[in-house]
């Protein structure tokens, strides 16, 4: 073969060898690390599955904040205001955790329904709303449940 | 009155930009010197005005006109002078205010460094920085104006700058990032300039070196600052989050990198030339992919401004049209080039092009791990997120190669090394590196296969650079003499490859052997967090200039012997209403002692976060010292000498040109 074809051969070569490193890298990668986002109706629907790492989100329920005084064990409640799930949390809460605001967390749904979080997002400062949640609320409100705190709940979820 | 001054700056600076686009490129392409002459004067105007509208907007902060609206929004009477200067680039419109300064500033910097180059390639390459300047320029008084005017209800008090940004972190982060990003740009109007020409030779790739490698260098400063300010600032410890935002600057980092690399062969060896325009194409659109995510609110993150569609719209398209034209000049251009140069298969050429395919290949999965869940959540197919396992998993390895490739590229010699040769050379460099290695397994007591990978590609690339020093600056007249005849740029890259082992260093040490602990802790009590103690004395409450504060003290003990007295607070801001944590820190050149309050328990008891990092700073240090190797590169002569050289062939036209625009005079 020609020096130049061969040198340009290696070279396609090498760029073919590491595409496929990546991808091949990549998709199994993914395949493990993909965490899906679930609203609290979908979870309370059953359509998240269990005891598999997930994200879900929405707004800190009123009142529902119980905190263990011996440990760092919290619990609470997460609504769309259609349906709501409950929480706990061993650690620190981020600084803007409160009730009647925004929050996402990562963790796993167990057999009883409750979710165990791992890591707990809020809000970065106080006009901001994670999307998801902003999101599952107004899918909530566009479903069966048509209260007054619904519109509340689009209310604030417009930013 | 003076904001319309400002704005008024902001539209004659994009009428310039309009003229560089077009006049000298025309010259050019026509070959009228008079029309070429424009170049230089067009850069210095858009950048004075430019210049003139950041000060304006500067002034508004400085004297709290809250009648701009984005100096209410973003300020408040009460910060301090130096928060209300830092926060002219606190929020969206001012950031972009800030970039499109530094691209004037960059447009400039060309004009003036330039005196050497042939006068159409300099023509060339401000239009298209002058183009680049027309989209921001559009972008900004279009979508994004920062003088906009909350008239006639003038607020009593601006809503405060967010806490998070009150900080030197923010003062430096910002500006030294937008260099980067915004620097590459030169990179690419180069490489735009030498496919217009059709000259991809090895004087196109020595004139972009230094631009490249210099942009480089402030985006390595600016992703420090960046993970230097997460870490302490946020609260929590962390210094790498793979936050899609973080993500969008270590791509143009890492194809960044490889464009340097690949510069590197292209001048010397005069090989691989459309692939290194290529990548300086690609690293300039992954700086606007990045300018895109962070500000088209697409995103779910610290950095990401107030949401608007119309923004990202516009960016997008601005980054289409950059991609789509460059890529369709390169397709029709590049294959006009020819490869002369051979090389065997084992050579600097192949180490090098196979360090440029592993970091395209990391670009890749950062971009996808980044961009995936994007595309999912528009196509409306789910929200998914990505998160560190998938990068730590897929990253590390390829950081590992690179690391591994890397000691052995440096021994590598141009067209052909022997591989025998090659081996011997090696030989030692690796015994040294698996018995130091297995030395500090050993100190840090445990054992763990990626810590090991980590920790031996960290001492392996700093054997081999240091071997390679040591063979290159033997000399008959003495050690120092042989020291002292190596380049600058040779000693940049020194410095940048150590930098770079000491980065791996410190992020495999840190993440392998760090401890993280949330504790319960009353005021008395006390927790271990490895082998310190750390002892709760108090907690009271003190008064900042625009806060309050709980303040704690914590005594911090290494076998009974006290080490340092920590206090760190929780902040709470009343005019945004918000709350930080500010973590107090006993740092350390090889560990840091980290202590964070959460939030309050019971009447007694507080959640404290406890945290032991060992050799977290050299994640910064070695950013640092990369940096400094950057710009100790750029210094080398060299550059100078040749392209002086180089520019003796086109001397006439400069002449011709020079004579040509005195004409251009008499007759205006």
């Amino acid at each position: 073969m020609h020096p130049i074809r061969k040198k340009r051969l290696t070279i396609v070569l090498f760029l073919v060898a590491g595409l496929a490193i990546a991808v091949g890298l990549t998709t199994y990668a993914l395949r493990q690390n993909i965490n899906l986002f679930y609203d609290p109706s979908e979870i309370a629907d059953g359509k998240a599955p269990v005891d598999v790492r997930i994200r879900a989100g929405g707004m800190v329920e009123e009142g529902s904040v119980v905190r263990d005084p011996e440990s760092l064990k919290v619990e609470f409640r997460v609504t769309d205001y259609a349906s709501s799930v409950s929480m706990e949390y061993v650690g620190i809460l981020p600084d803007l955790f409160a009730e009647g605001q925004g929050v996402v967390a990562m963790g796993r749904l167990n057999a009883d329904g409750r979710f165990v979080a791992d890591q707990v997002l809020a809000k970065h400062d106080e006009t901001y709303m994670p999307p998801e949640v902003a999101e599952a609320l107004e899918r909530a409100s566009k479903g069966k449940h048509k209260a007054a705190d619904v519109e509340k709940a689009a209310e604030s979820a417009a930013y | 009155m003076y904001p319309e001054l400002g704005q008024l700056a902001l539209i004659i600076a994009l009428l310039l930009a309009v003229l560089l686009s077009v006049v000298p490129l025309a010259g050019a392409a026509t070959g009228r010197d008079s029309l070429q002459a424009f170049a230089r004067p067009l850069s210095t105007g858009m950048f004075v005005f430019t210049g003139l509208s950041f000060a304006v907007l500067t002034h508004a902060f400085m004297v709290d006109d809250f009648s701009v609206a984005y100096v209410a929004n973003n300020s408040n009477s009460m910060l301090p002078w130096y928060y209300k200067f830092s926060a002219v680039w606190g929020g969206h419109e001012g950031s972009l205010l800030l970039w499109i300064l530094m691209l004037a500033g960059w447009t400039l910097a060309v004009a003036v460094f330039s005196r050497k180059l042939p006068s159409t390639m300099v023509s060339q390459v401000l239009s298209v920085m002058g183009m680049i300047c027309v989209g921001f320029f559009l972008f900004i008084i279009v979508t994004s104006n920062p003088f906009d005017r909350l008239l006639p209800n003038i607020p009593a008090d601006g809503s405060d700058l967010n806490p998070l940004l009150q900080d030197i972190g923010l003062i430096l982060h910002p500006p030294m990032l937008y260099m980067g990003y915004v620097g590459f740009s030169v990179a690419f109007a180069f490489a735009i300039a030498a496919l217009i020409n059709g000259k991809l030779d090895a004087a196109w790739a020595r004139w972009s070196r230094p631009w490249t490698t210099v942009a480089w260098a402030f985006l390595t400063l600016g992703i420090a600052l960046g993970s230097w300010w997460a870490y302490y600032e946020l609260g929590w410890g962390g210094w790498w989050f793979w936050d899609p935002v973080e993500n969008a600057s270590l791509l143009p980092w890492l194809s960044g990198t490889a464009l340097m690399h690949s510069l590197a062969v292209t001048e010397k060896r005069g090989v691989f030339k459309s692939w290194t325009v290529l990548l300086a194409i690609v690293t300039f659109s992954l700086s606007l992919l990045g300018a895109f995510l962070v500000r088209s609110g697409v995103l779910t993150s610290v950095h990401s401004f107030a949401n608007d569609p119309e923004r990202g719209t516009f960016l997008l398209a601005l980054l289409g049209i950059t991609v789509v034209a460059s890529l369709t000049l390169y397709a029709f251009r590049a294959p006009v080039v020819h490869v002369r140069s051979r090389y065997g298969s084992l050579s600097r050429e192949i180490f090098l092009l196979l360090n440029n395919v592993l970091l395209v290949a990391a670009t890749m999965l950062v971009a996808i791990g980044t961009l995936y869940p994007l595309v999912l959540d528009y196509l409306n197919l789910g929200k998914l997120s990505i998160g560190e396992p998938f990068f730590n998993a897929t990253f590390s390895p390829m950081a590992v190669a690179a690391g591994l490739l890397l000691g052995a590229g440096i021994f590598s010699r141009w067209k052909r090394t022997d591989g025998g040769w090659l081996a011997r050379k090696l030989l030692w460099p690796l015994a040294v590196s698996v018995l130091a290695t297995t030395a500090v397994m050993l100190v840090y007591g445990s054992f763990a296969p990626w810590a090991f990978a980590g920790v031996f590609t960290a001492v392996w690339v700093t054997m081999a650079t240091v071997w390679d020093l040591w063979d290159k600056s033997a000399s008959k007249k003495g050690r120092w003499y042989g020291l002292k005849r190596q380049s600058r740029s040779y000693y940049g890259m020194v410095l940048g490859h150590l930098g770079l082992a000491m980065v791996i260093a410190g992020a495999t040490v840190v993440s392998n052997y760090g401890i993280e602990r949330d504790v319960r802790m009353v005021p008395g009590g006390s927790a271990e967090v490895g082998d310190y103690t750390v002892v709760f004395n108090y907690i009271g409450e003190r008064q900042g200039a625009n806060f309050r504060a709980e303040y704690g003290e914590f005594d911090v003990f290494l076998d009974g012997k006290q080490v340092a007295s920590l206090h760190p607070e929780k902040r709470h801001y009343p005019v945004g209403m918000s709350v930080m944590t500010e973590a107090a820190i006993d740092a350390g050149l090889f560990r840091d002692v980290f202590i964070a309050i959460g939030e309050r328990i019971s009447d007694e008891a507080w959640a404290i976060r406890l945290q032991y990092k060992p050799l977290v700073r050299w994640l910064w240090l070695g950013s640092l010292i990369m940096a400094i190797g950057g710009f100790l590169a750029i210094s080398d002569k060299r550059y100078r000498i040749r392209v002086r050289s180089e520019a003796k062939d086109t001397a006439s036209t400069g002449e011709a040109s020079a004579a040509g625009s005195k004409a251009a005079e008499a007759n205006a």
